[in-house]
């Protein structure tokens, strides 16, 4: 056992050097809350460019892997290696819009002379011409889209998102999943998209992976035709294998 | 099922004659126009009645009108705004050497433990002991001069600009702070685009409890071995009985503190016109 900064190797690649093909290597991943392992020996990897779902119940680790990934846990006891690109953007659950800056300034923040890029940005969600709103005066789908534009900006290598629609109602969520295929094809990132919506991933994800007790229990390429829809009898057939796995019988 | 089909009949046991009550609001009701000046004004018509009929004694309460004639004279030869000009300095230099002061205070306790360790625990003591029971020794220290009295006001202003501002950036979202750290914001970055900010609402919160604080400190400062200042000039009409220079003083106070409260109420709306969609 050995904490964050003693035991645990995170490695930044920078652009090229430790894993060239891959965008996300994990080995041996330990994470634990008051002895109770949160992620146990786990190990993951993500090709660039891959769309990852990570599934799992409320409490398997889902979240942990997420912020292991994204750098967030200090002080958590852990052990295990890592190595993520070092250009690495997270969306949130709530949008996580700084109230006091405008939309334009939310997208660009801690970039410079980023505007022009951060208009671009906010175009390709469609939201053009909302540079100079107060967050507040967004809609909630329209506060997730402008995180989105203020992740992309960065051209990250790696998107991190935990649960970026648990919070939208239904419709708008539909929406969304058609708005982040369609920038995730523009950009091509590798994402780990960390959700509890079993539908939601089958949708956007490459690969599912299904985490439970801090171990992955599950594992489903996706190989269905574009649009994937739930109509359709392969789409059914994943849903319940990934369904088994969660432990939920129908 | 039952219920629902008695209904009509017990209905047309009581006729429309019985007309309907309606519903008592318990709230206060509709806003009255120029509700603010009817008080004062009723009190006014009082003081200007009871002056009139002679039931007020002039040397216990000037009347209105005396008032008014005698801050005509005080301005015409000069004593109201050559005052007023001195009281106004002092309270500026006191209000933003306290700001200042209480600012950089609350930014260092706040952002740093060590200097919260360092600061807080004193500023708290100084907070329990009113600035002006620290005047007797304020005047062994600096004298009976402007810095005495500069110095008094700014120890009653920044402890309403610490306490607030503290509070203020103590209470700012830390799922700002896990943002600012996924987006790699820089310590100084970090401050400009979120402490700062953050903190504003606790820092004009402050900043009104402190521009009452420094006018209440200028009106004790004043009529201590003054020489100048509304406060030196009420001081003075004592001695001689003159209570209509006392009640322009005391006007001139209350006047002086609504607008100052006012300006910093319309700084804060232009300043949170972020917050405007939720407040107002």
């Amino acid at each position: 056992m050995a904490t964050h900064t003693g035991g645990l190797t995170l490695e930044k690649n920078k652009g090229r050097g430790l894993t060239l093909d891959q965008a996300v290597e994990v080995r041996g991943l330990t994470r634990k809350y008051d002895d109770r392992a949160v992620l146990d020996d786990l190990d993951l990897s993500i090709k660039p460019g891959e769309f990852v779902a990570l599934l799992g119940k409320s409490g398997s680790g889902k979240s942990t892997l997420l912020r292991a990934l994204a750098g967030l846990d200090y002080d958590v006891v852990g052990d295990g290696e890592l190595a993520v690109p070092a250009n690495v953007s997270v969306v949130f659950q709530d949008s996580r819009l700084l109230p006091w800056a405008r939309v334009l300034d939310n997208v660009v923040l801690g970039l410079r002379r980023a505007d022009e890029r951060g208009r671009e940005s906010l175009a390709e969600v469609g939201l053009a011409g909302r540079e100079k709103a107060w967050p507040n005066e967004l809609s909630g789908g329209e506060q997730q889209r402008v995180a989105l534009a203020r992740s992309l900006v960065r051209e990250p290598a790696l998107l991190l998102a935990d649960e970026p629609f648990g919070a939208l109602d239904a419709l708008t969520r539909l929406k969304m999943h058609v708005l982040l295929r369609k920038l995730c094809a523009a950009h091509q990132p590798a994402v780990l998209l960390v959700t509890h919506d079993v539908d939601e991933s089958i949708v956007l994800a490459d690969r599912v992976i299904v985490l439970d007790e801090g171990r992955i229990v599950a594992e489903e390429p996706i190989e269905l035709a574009e649009p994937r829809s739930p109509v359709d009898p392969g789409f059914a057939a994943v849903r319940s294998k990934l369904l088994d796995a969660l432990g939920v019988s129908l | 099922m039952t219920q629902l089909a008695t209904l009509p009949a017990i209905r047309t046991q009581h006729p429309v004659t019985q007309p309907v009550r309606r519903r008592r609001r318990l709230g206060p009701g509709k806003q009255i126009k120029f509700g603010a000046s009817i008080g004062p004004v009723l009190l006014l018509i009082a003081w200007s009645i009871g002056s009139a009929t002679g039931w007020l004694d002039p040397r216990v309460l000037s009347a209105p009108w005396t008032v008014v004639t005698t801050t005509g004279e005080l301005i015409a030869d000069g004593r109201l705004q050559s005052n007023l000009l001195t009281s106004a300095q002092r309270a500026f230099a006191g209000l933003g050497l306290g700001i200042l002061l209480g600012t950089v205070l609350a930014l260092l306790s706040g952002l740093s433990r060590l200097g919260e360790a360092i600061l807080d625990g004193p500023i708290q003591i100084k907070r329990a002991i009113p600035s002006l029971a620290l005047l007797p020794l304020l005047i062994l220290w600096l004298g009976i001069g402007e810095s005495m009295k500069i110095t008094t006001i700014t120890l009653g202003v920044f402890v309403p600009i610490y306490i607030h501002t503290h509070n203020g950036l103590r209470t700012i979202d830390s799922r700002y702070v896990e943002l600012a750290e996924t987006v790699g914001l820089s310590r100084w970055e970090f401050i400009r685009r979120v402490v700062l900010p953050g903190a504003l609402p606790g820092f004009l919160l402050g900043l009104r409890f402190a521009v009452t604080a420094a006018w209440l400190s200028l009106v004790v400062v004043e009529q201590i071995n003054s020489t100048s200042g509304i406060g030196y000039m009420m001081e003075l009409a004592r001695t001689y009985g003159q209570t209509d220079i006392i009640i322009v003083g005391l006007v001139l106070y209350g006047a002086l503190g609504l607008l100052s409260d006012g300006a910093v109420r319309l700084i804060q709306r232009r300043a949170l016109s972020w917050r405007r969609t939720l407040a107002d």
